[in-house]
């Protein structure tokens, strides 16, 4: 039995805009000391994802599906539960360190607050135990290091109290929610060392969830690629990169610029995101895939396996993909964002738009009715 | 040989930094950004500036076009030194130098259309033209960054991040510039529109022949667009090199280990094994090392690196080093073995 099992997990977000699906019936397995890497754009739904499994999700968001961590369903379990899971079992590690640490409270305190809370352990022996932990994530001088303020820690020195912090109860499953992505290459070559030693150390398995493909390739066993709130492909890392089978995982690979290559012109996938708030009726990848075909518009193609451990939800023929058969061409102009029809010359409803922007999650507007 | 469109010699950004707590009669720190600069862009060339943050990339972009005081030269290809031009003949000037920003959204204003955005750069300007040929010239300007031109009239909010970073290029090529600055175009879109943006750039550069200094801290990129890169480090030039030589033949070691920490989307490739270990953080470039500023973090130093600032050499590949040359298996080895002590 897998460590962590979703089973149809979907988000959605009730917003001034309407309901947005943010992630959309997703079926995924962690087994245990295993890393497991999810990647997508921004607004794919793969931070959405961990958050619902953390009970983590805003006020306005819901979610409906199953999560079975250790054979105990974990999803919208009440807060007495959910808390003796979170740091104890499960730890997650958040993009931004800086605003993640609390700024007033020194990094001892912060961190003997895990401790004494889940443990039960004296504050004493809590902070000792957490100048240990820094000593485990290498930050020299950890000892005196654990009576200073999160701001006078460097970006990295900071990414490394966060994962000491999340360490400290030994979870079994890390998240790690873009660990790497505001800091520096040089400092995320080091963090990604470190997680992938702290992961062997400590035996625990890992959810990379992460934009950068190239992270991806040097720390993951498995990869899910997000795209609109849906698993569009899973597989063992090699295979996906060598050869990808959905034509958003091909367009992606297309479009890095890569440092081991040559300067050939990179492939871009034309077009931009899907609205989530106004879900597209088939595939969400269909108005940028130069495979689609008829049935793309109006049905969403399911996650089906197609080899050993691979699935992939599309209905473009796995030959044609693989061998580049295009169905389309497109161009790269792009209509704007929005749904607005092509209007030439009347400008667009100031009013309207302006007021109406300021649906902000929570708020209320008037304007909105129509 | 041709005259370099711009030839910076000596460019210094030094920015006063008043302690907290201090009093009004107490001296201010002295930040050093830009730490001597000295740099040749030669017409329809793309020179790509990389470093860690902090390292006055982005300072030193605003200093070439005097959005930040700095001391040397710069001299424009017609002679003019641009440092040391009054904001009033600036002005010439920077009709000919454009900048494209990091945050798409961001640098274009919320309560102006796109079209007001696009030809704002043209009416100043050119004051006297005509209405309809702005709107012309504003149109044909969306057309080629690819643009629907009926979109004339929207707001930035309709746009998509990728297509803002359209506009803020049609903004920056609508007053024919021979040289636009490109502060991050890129940083803030995802991988899929970043494609596009960088396609547009390289496109409109050999259709327009313009000159590109492209900053970015992703080398991946880097490497992509441009002819020539710099390397800087707490405000100095580590390296310079052609993109092709520099990417394959670094010789700096700060070179090696930043490139090597890049990581390749590739499962075969083993990121442990290749990356090169840099000890320490970035100093502070209120109190920079002395010497050669990257001695305190170098697998390669030795005694003169303290004493002695290594100049930059001279040549086409010019490196600012004592001791050049690719890092040997065991100078890495020893490099890991300090950074796990």
């Amino acid at each position: 039995m897998a460590l962590l099992e979703l089973r149809d997990l979907s988000v959605r977000f009730r917003t001034n805009d309407g309901e947005v699906h943010a992630v959309n019936q997703v079926n995924l397995d962690v087994d245990a000391g295993e890393t497991v890497g999810i990647v997508g754009e921004s607004g794919s739904g793969k931070s959405q994802l961990s958050f619902a499994i953390m009970g983590l999700l805003a006020r306005n968001g819901t979610a409906s599906g199953m999560v079975t961590f250790d054979g105990q369903q974990i999803l919208n379990t009440p807060p007495k539960v959910i808390n003796k899971i979170r740091a104890e079992k499960i730890a997650m590690i958040f993009q931004d360190p800086m605003t993640s640490l609390n700024p007033y409270m020194r990094v001892a305190d912060q961190m003997a607050e895990v401790l004494t809370l889940h443990k039960g352990m004296s504050k004493k022996a809590a902070v000792a135990e957490s100048a240990r932990m820094l000593d485990a994530v290498r930050i020299p001088d950890a000892r005196a290091r654990v009576n200073l303020y999160p701001h006078e820690f460097s970006g990295g020195m900071r990414q490394r109290v966060m994962i000491a912090m999340a360490l400290l109860c030994r979870p079994k499953l890390l998240i790690a929610d873009e660990p790497t992505t505001a800091l520096d290459v040089t400092v995320q070559a080091q963090i990604m060392a470190l997680l992938a030693e702290l992961q062997t150390e400590f035996g625990m398995a890992m959810i990379l969830i992460t934009h950068d493909l190239g992270v991806v390739a040097g720390s993951c066993e498995r990869v899910a690629v997000m795209y609109g709130g849906r698993i569009r492909e899973t597989g063992p890392v090699g295979p996906l990169f060598t050869d990808p089978a959905h034509p958003y995982t091909q367009g992606l690979l297309a479009a890095i610029p890569r440092i081991d290559h040559g300067d050939e012109e990179l492939a871009a996938i034309p077009g931009s995101p899907p609205n989530m708030s106004r879900p597209p009726e088939g595939c969400a990848f269909e108005p940028r895939c130069s495979y689609r075909r008829e049935e793309c518009a109006h049905l969403a193609p399911p996650l089906e396996d197609f080899a050993k451990g691979r699935a992939r939800a599309c209905f473009a023929p796995l030959n044609d993909v693989r061998g580049g058969r295009a169905t389309v061409h497109l161009s790269e102009v792009e209509p704007p964002a929005g749904d607005i029809d092509d209007d030439d010359i009347t400008p667009a409803p100031i009013a309207d738009a302006i007021i109406g922007g300021a649906g902000v999650a929570g708020t209320s507007s008037k304007v909105d009715q129509p | 040989m041709t005259r370099p469109l711009l030839d910076v010699r000596d460019l210094r950004v030094t920015f006063q930094i008043q302690s907290s707590g201090a009093m009004p009669w107490h001296k201010p720190k002295q930040l050093r950004a830009v730490g001597g600069v000295d740099f040749t862009l030669n017409p329809g060339e793309t020179l790509g500036i990389v470093g860690e943050s902090g390292c006055g990339k982005s300072t030193l972009a605003r200093a070439l076009i005097g959005l930040v005081p700095a001391t040397g030269k710069a001299e424009w290809i017609d002679g003019k030194d641009l440092i040391s031009l009054s904001p009033r003949q600036m002005m010439k000037y920077r009709s000919d130098i454009q900048m494209v920003f990091q945050d798409p959204l961001a640098s274009l204003n919320p309560r102006m259309t796109v079209g007001q955005i696009i030809a704002e750069p043209l009416t100043t300007h050119h004051p006297n033209l005509k209405r309809a040929e702005v709107k012309e010239r504003v149109k044909a300007m969306m057309e080629k960054v690819g643009l629907l031109p009926n979109q004339i009239n929207r707001y930035p909010h309709e746009f998509s991040g990728g297509q803002c970073q359209r506009i803020g290029i049609a903004r920056a090529l609508i007053v024919e510039p021979k040289l636009i600055i490109c502060d991050e175009p890129v940083s803030a879109l995802d991988v899929s529109i970043q494609a596009q943006v960088i396609n547009l750039l390289i496109r409109l550069q050999k259709e327009l022949g313009l000159s590109l200094v492209f900053i970015a801290h992703d080398l991946s990129v880097v490497k992509h667009i441009s002819d020539r890169v710099m390397v800087l480090y707490l405000g100095k030039v580590m390296e310079i090199a052609s993109s092709d030589d520099l990417y394959a033949h670094p010789q700096h070691p700060y070179t090696q280990a930043l490139l090597s920490a890049v990581p390749v989307p590739d499962p075969d490739y083993d990121p442990v094994a290749s990356v090169v270990p840099l000890k320490g953080d970035l100093p502070s470039p209120l109190n920079p090392p002395s010497g050669c500023v990257f001695r305190t973090r170098c697998p390669r130093a030795e005694a003169r690196c303290a004493t002695e600032a290594p100049a930059l050499s001279l040549g086409d590949h010019q490196v600012a080093c004592h001791f050049p040359g690719p890092l040997t298996e065991t100078e890495i080895a020893r490099a890991r073995r300090t950074e796990a002590a």
